[in-house]
């Protein structure tokens, strides 16, 4: 019985002391005047926004997203918009395009060391070169088109007037909206196309070690593409499905995403779309004033046989290799 | 001038709509669009609270910077018009807005949102149509406020709950209200939009 006793006991110092702990509680849902307060359990904005990141709550129609009540990220995407995206796209952008300056200025035009020799090889094959020119086409409208919705109330706004500059970006933006899925297709058949060719081999060091070609009579060893052809094509890649995936969430907004989603989807489409105009600023650079003889290869398809001996050894032996061994006893050149 | 603002007393917010329904029919907006809502927070729960939404004509607007095309603009009452004939309907300012405020007609798939359209605090538009012109009532809504009128959900709210005017009269009735009555959950939306608070 005294074990009892002494449970009983326990239990009820420990409901006084409880209830000493809970008084206070009680105290603060009565107003001064003993009344209860009925805004003890409400919320308010700023203990609700210093939990959670949106205030929330139920709606009376069927718009789901207009549940969220207040988002103060909407500020923070303005200031990423506005801010950051400008100045850092512009330094991006104007940067690339000052250093491959820098570069024609320093190195200049890569000369074709022995001279044309006049014989041609083909490098490219037709079904290729349309690939890569619907990819390059799409790239620059869509590049222009977005850089003018981030840059053309700065540059084309104060010079064409508000008129004229709400027609051309609302055509502009229906022109971004579809030119993508011809983007995205010739990003697809480039990707299948050429992935063999841009596997990582050990030869991709050896034209490192050697300056890339950009070092005169520096001979650097390289296969079909040379380790910085396939920096671009991996780098495209991965820039291709984050700028297609970010792009896709935007074509259609609401969609499984919310405001947040939304917002990070265009902060990445930005971010990459900078960068990628960047890399192919200096893509479109070296394909044709950087270098003598590069540009053929995606514009007849042909190159020269002294070009192709200076940049792609590997690849030429090769491809010289299996035509002096051609399956068919045909006279046509292989292709 | 005066700068006029909103603010809802969400302690005398009865969830009614009736706020709601007078925007809808003081400018006659199309089906889906909804310049003002009622949002309720903890639905069911003890303390819960209704707030009225609509467009809070912020200061330094996020809308009106990320615009595209600066169709967006703060009149000199501080009210934050726009410009229909302007807008290419990019949805920017949605993203940008903390109070969900710009509606589109359409749903907006492949960019097809249509112009946007929001609370113009019943004072008309900010495009070329001359003020409360029919031409500016089919494209914008009510202009109350150019007849020396407030917003008519503020004016119809049956409790007095949503508050619209100049903002340091408002801010001075609401003051005196959560004196007087002894709590108050705040003016919901001000920090954000106007980077200050109703401190009692």
């Amino acid at each position: 019985m005294a074990f009892f006793a002494r449970i009983r006991l326990a239990a009820f110092v420990m409901l006084f002391l409880g209830l000493m702990v809970a008084t206070p509680s009680i105290a603060q849902k009565l107003g001064p005047d003993g009344a209860p307060n009925p805004t003890a359990s409400a919320t308010n904005e700023r203990d609700l926004l210093a939990q959670f990141p949106r205030a929330e709550g139920r709606i009376d129609i069927p718009d789901t997203k207009a549940a969220v009540l207040i988002q103060p990220a909407g500020r923070t995407w303005d200031y990423f918009h506005e801010v950051l995206l400008h100045w850092g796209g512009a330094v991006v952008i104007l940067g690339t395009i000052g250093v491959l300056g820098l570069a024609y200025l320093v190195i200049g035009r890569i000369r074709i060391t022995a001279g044309r020799s006049g014989q041609k090889i083909l490098r490219f094959k037709t079904f290729e070169r349309i690939s890569h020119w619907l990819t390059a086409v799409s790239f620059v409208i869509l590049g222009l088109t977005g850089l003018n919705i981030t840059f053309g109330k700065i540059v084309l706004l104060p010079v064409i007037g508000p008129d004229a500059f709400s027609d051309i970006s609302q055509t502009a933006k229906y022109v971004h909206n579809f030119v993508s899925f011809s983007f995205m297709m010739g990003l697809l058949l480039i990707v299948a196309i050429f992935f063999k060719d841009n596997l990582p081999e050990k030869v991709d060091l050896e034209w490192l070690k050697r300056g890339g070609g950009f070092i005169k009579n520096k001979h650097a060893p390289a296969g079909r593409f040379n380790l910085g052809e396939k920096a671009v094509y991996w780098l495209s890649l991965l820039a291709g499905i984050a700028i297609s995936v970010s792009g896709l969430l935007l074509l259609f907004p609401f969609y499984g995403t919310n405001i947040a989603d939304m917002q990070i989807a265009q902060v990445v489409h930005a971010v990459v779309a900078v960068l990628f105009v960047a890399l192919i600023l200096g893509h479109i650079y070296i394909g044709t004033l950087g270098m003598e003889g590069a540009f053929e290869a995606m514009g007849s398809g042909e190159v020269d046989l002294n070009w192709a001996k200076e940049h792609h050894d590997l690849w030429l032996a090769r491809k010289l290799a299996s035509e002096e061994r051609p399956t068919q006893p045909s006279a046509t050149p292989a292709e | 001038m005066a700068r006029m603002k909103f603010l809802c007393d969400a302690d005398r917010c009865i969830d009614c709509n009736a706020c709601v329904t007078a925007c809808k029919n003081e400018n006659e907006v199309p089906w889906g669009i909804n310049r003002r809502r009622v949002v309720t927070i903890n639905d069911g729960k003890p303390g819960e609270r209704s707030v009225s939404m609509a467009c809070m004509h912020c200061t330094d607007a996020p809308c009106a910077a990320v615009c595209p095309v600066s169709c967006i603009y703060p009149t000199e009452d501080g009210i934050v018009l726009h410009s229909k004939d302007l807008c290419i309907g990019c949805g920017y300012c949605f993203y940008a807005c903390p109070f969900g405020a710009p509606q589109y007609p359409k749903v907006g798939d492949f960019g097809s949102r249509g112009k946007m359209d929001k609370c113009t605090y019943c004072a008309g538009g900010g495009g070329a149509e001359a003020p409360g012109s029919a031409a500016e009532f089919e494209k914008y809504g009510s202009d109350r406020f150019g007849a020396g009128k407030l917003p008519l959900c503020a004016e119809m709210c049956s409790t007095k709950s949503l508050l619209a005017g100049d903002g340091d009269v408002i801010a001075q009735i609401y003051k005196e209200r959560v004196l007087k009555r002894g709590y108050g959950s705040g003016a919901w939306g001000w920090m954000t939009a106007y980077r200050e608070d109703i401190e009692v």
